[in-house]
């Protein structure tokens, strides 16, 4: 082998090298970082983790909105209309946040099966509806029908 | 008839864009100077015809003809004008239009502009602008015409913008950041008529860089108007979300950061040619990519109001014909392509491609933070988002290492730096950046937090680095005045630019770290201290809006007990589509914001209400200014044409 091969054959290791130490440290951060979505139906068969920051969504139960008198914590149930999870949340909820809506939730979930959300997610715009909880309504054949106003998109 | 009108010279521009994207390429190749001479004056009539179109939609929205589906969809009419006219971009078939126009008004600016360049690569120019116009044509023609029309019955009222829209934002967010997105198609036409035409040299790289550098400006302008809006308007005061249309964004500007260093080196030393290209190449396809991302409703977002797999079908399959072809032709001619010079370890060639090994490594990163939730569901494999700490937590060190480069690159040589120069020339700045970092970070807070002391000793780094080299650079003049204005404009660009990088890195630092929130339950009297301001809630009253209604907040602030302002945040009611929307009250101030967001009314009386505490946010955008007015001012630089008329006398 000569001069210049050897050389470029150390530059080609080294690319590899370096190429796969970005790689595996990208894909540490990424399984560090990613948050599965359960429907409430999942979560119900306790086929979601307790011990990791999950995702839930639903649609939001008429009548569930319980707020604490002196603080603002909440209290409300989401369900994609077979089975229902209870969300606590301490904050201000969005503004498109509102009974009947679908809305995601991220946080944890306490050893009684509630969700102790961190976030909560409702979309800027009426008839929208997030994939995730279409998709687990869908599932639960609860797919309820779509405005007439939204067809015009 | 007004639409119909519209649709029609968007169709005459359809057909005139495909004869560009024809004639003029055949006459590069057979040498008639004829068939490219059409190149120009088609150029000019995509661009009539398109502002025909553009005027057409624009009428259609100031008569509230809502026969016009696009028309009733996104507007009132109690909606003022100016939100009428930017309604234009409102949605999806018009913000499409609104790109093919822009890349009518870039097309047009390379054909008028550019008088000095050889007749057949301008005509290559031109013809690969017209195919990508034409492309889009295709596709709002076949699927998200704006022009479509209710029949036989139609609406007496419009569904109104969506009230998140009703902004001043709209008005300068979308088209800033279509200038950058499309701009990139100037840099991408040049680097494809290169590759075509078999001349990739350094002549090539000084035609093309103007047109990145104000694509490049517009976009980092684009991006700062999106983050600035998303700020005051969502109500939560974030100011960067990590949200994947945001990452469309972010990548392309990360590559075309990447181009502009990379193409001062080839036009320079004659270096790094075939990579410079696979950028420009890149940088569009990622645009080409967030357009996807966005329009195709793959995306849980913000932005992502339309879903219909058809149009991303579209896209993607465009998105697969400009990428592969791009890259087939790239790679068959890339080969051919030879070094003018060589370099050494320690040049400023190599810290250069440091530069751009990071930036591309980061955009990297942030593409599989982006996909991976799409490729996951995809494959069935469950449905999954990535967060903000994956991103944080490779972005920030990437970062941090680029700024350590960007001030060594500051004061080094082409071809060959000593380090034993590099270190005479940088170890005073580096002590300096150090100790005002410390000290500063001290004095702001009293405690040594380790981000904060971290971003201001790089900002500091970034200063003194560059002041370093504009002292070598004005010390051998005869007098201060001739130093100063001896200095090119392109320099002061790029020290603008830098300068911008520096201003935004303590303002990430510090409102990432001192921002300080309090929500709380408020009744009329209630009242909250923090930070020296003391916040008072006075209660709340209705207003009316022309078209919504108002519960308006009335909160006294007092600092250090004596009174202050009086803030009104507000929570609307839009009343078209029954939308609750929150109005932030701001004080904004140079070192600090305070924001004020109501939340829901609570039983009682009571309101929810956000206060925040957000120091050096405004540096934010004002770092994304300076690089904007850096990117401009370069790009005037006088030598451009000079060299360009250089060129011509040579040739």
């Amino acid at each position: 082998m000569n001069a210049q091969r050897k050389q470029r054959l150390t530059l080609v290791l080294v690319i590899v090298l370096g190429a796969s130490v970005a790689v595996g440290l990208t894909a540490y951060a990424l399984s560090q970082n990613i948050n599965l979505f359960y429907s409430p139906s999942e979560i119900y068969m306790g086929e979601a983790p307790k011990d990791t920051r999950i995702r839930a969504g639903g649609m939001v139960v008429e009548g569930s909105i319980r707020r604490d008198p002196t603080s603002l914590r909440v209290e409300f149930d989401i369900t994609d209309y077979a089975h229902a999870t209870t969300v606590e949340y301490t904050g201000i909820l969005p503004d498109l946040f509102r009974e009947g809506q679908g809305i995601v939730a991220q946080g944890m979930l306490a050893a009684d099966g509630r969700l102790i959300a961190s976030e909560v997610l409702a979309k800027h715009d009426e008839n929208y509806m997030p994939p995730e909880v279409a998709e687990a309504l869908a599932r639960a054949g609860k797919m309820p029908p779509m405005p007439e106003a939204a067809k015009g998109y | 008839m007004i639409p119909e009108l519209g649709t029609f010279s968007t169709i005459l521009a359809l057909c005139l864009a495909v004869i560009l994207s024809v004639v003029p390429m055949v006459g590069a190749y057979t040498g008639n100077k004829l068939w490219v001479d059409y190149a120009r004056p088609l150029s000019k009539g995509v661009f009539f015809f398109l502002s025909i179109a553009m005027v057409c939609l624009a009428y259609a929205f100031l008569t509230n003809d809502f026969s016009v589906v696009y028309v009733a969809n996104g507007s009132n009419t109690a909606l003022p004008w100016y939100f009428k006219i930017s309604a234009i971009w409102g949605g999806h078939e018009g913000s499409l239009l609104l790109w093919v126009w822009i890349q009518a008004v870039w097309t047009l600016a390379v054909a008028v502009k550019s008088r000095n360049l050889p007749l057949d690569i301008i005509g290559r120019v031109l013809s690969v602008m017209g195919m990508i116009t034409a492309a889009f044509l295709l596709f709002i023609l076949f699927t998200s015409s704006p022009f479509e029309r209710f029949l036989p019955g139609y609406p007496m009222e419009g569904a109104d913008l969506n009230p998140l829209l009703q902004d001043f934002g709209l008005i300068v967010h979308p088209p800033t950041l279509y200038m950058g997105y499309v701009g990139l198609s100037v840099a991408f036409s040049f680097a494809i008529a290169a590759l075509l035409s078999g001349r990739l040299d350094a002549a090539w790289a000084r035609w093309s860089r103007p047109w990145t550098n104000v694509a490049w400006a517009f976009l980092s302008l684009g991006i700062g108007l999106g983050s600035w809006w998303a700020y005051y308007e969502l109500g939560w005061g974030g100011w960067w979300f990590w949200d994947p249309v945001e990452n469309a964004s972010l990548m392309p500007w990360l590559v075309a950061t990447a181009l502009i260093h990379s193409l001062a080196v080839t036009e320079k030393r004659g270096v790094f040619k075939s990579w410079t290209v696979l950028l420009a190449i890149s940088a569009f396809c990622l645009s080409l990519l967030g357009t996807f991302l966005v329009r195709s409703g793959v995306l849980t977002s913000v932005h992502a109001f339309a879903t219909d797999p058809e149009r991303g079908l579209f896209i993607l399959g465009m998105l697969i014909f400009v990428i592969g072809g791009s890259l087939l032709l790239y790679a068959i001619r890339a080969g051919s392509v030879k070094s003018e010079s060589t370099f050494s370890l320690s040049s400023r060639e190599s810290l250069l491609l440091v530069n751009n090994i990071l930036l591309t490594v980061s955009c990297a990163m942030v593409l599989i933070g982006t996909l991976y939730p799409l490729v996951m569901d995809a494959l069935n494999l469950g449905k999954i988002s990535v967060g903000p700490p994956y991103f944080n937590a490779l972005f920030v060190p990437i970062m941090s290492l680029m700024i350590v480069f960007m001030g060594i690159a500051a004061v080094s040589r082409w071809k060959n730096t000593e380090p034993s120069y590099l270190v005479k020339q940088l170890w005073l700045p580096a002590v300096l950046a150090i100790l005002a970092g410390v000290i500063s970070s001290y004095a702001y807070s009293g405690i040594l937090e380790f981000w904060v002391t971290l971003g201001l000793t790089l900002a500091y780094w970034i200063v003194f680095s560059w002041m370093r080299d504009y002292w070598n650079r004005a010390r051998n003049r005869d007098s201060l005045w001739a130093a100063v204005t001896k200095q090119s404009r392109s320099y002061y660009g790029m020290l603008l630019a830098h300068l911008g990088v520096a201003v935004l890195v303590v303002g990430v630092a510090m409102v990432s770290i001192f921002v300080e929130h309090r929500d709380a339950r408020m009744v009329a009297g209630d009242q909250l201290e923090f930070r020296d301001y003391t916040f008072i809630f006075d209660g709340v009253r209705k207003v009316e809006g022309p078209n919504y209604t108002s519960d308006m907040g009335r909160i006294r602030v007092l600092y250090k007990g004596e009174p202050y302002r009086i803030m009104y945040p507000e929570k609307r009611i839009y009343t078209a589509r029954g939308m609750s929307m929150t109005e932030v009250a701001l004080d904004p101030g140079l070192f600090r914001d305070l924001y004020i967001a109501m939340g829901e009314e609570l039983d009682n009386g009571a309101w929810a209400i956000r206060l925040q505490y957000k120091p050096f946010v405004r540096w934010l955008w004002l770092g994304a200014l300076l690089m904007t007015a850096g990117g401009i001012l370069s790009a005037s630089d006088k030598r451009y044409r000079r060299q360009n008329n250089r060129a011509v006398a040579a040739a």
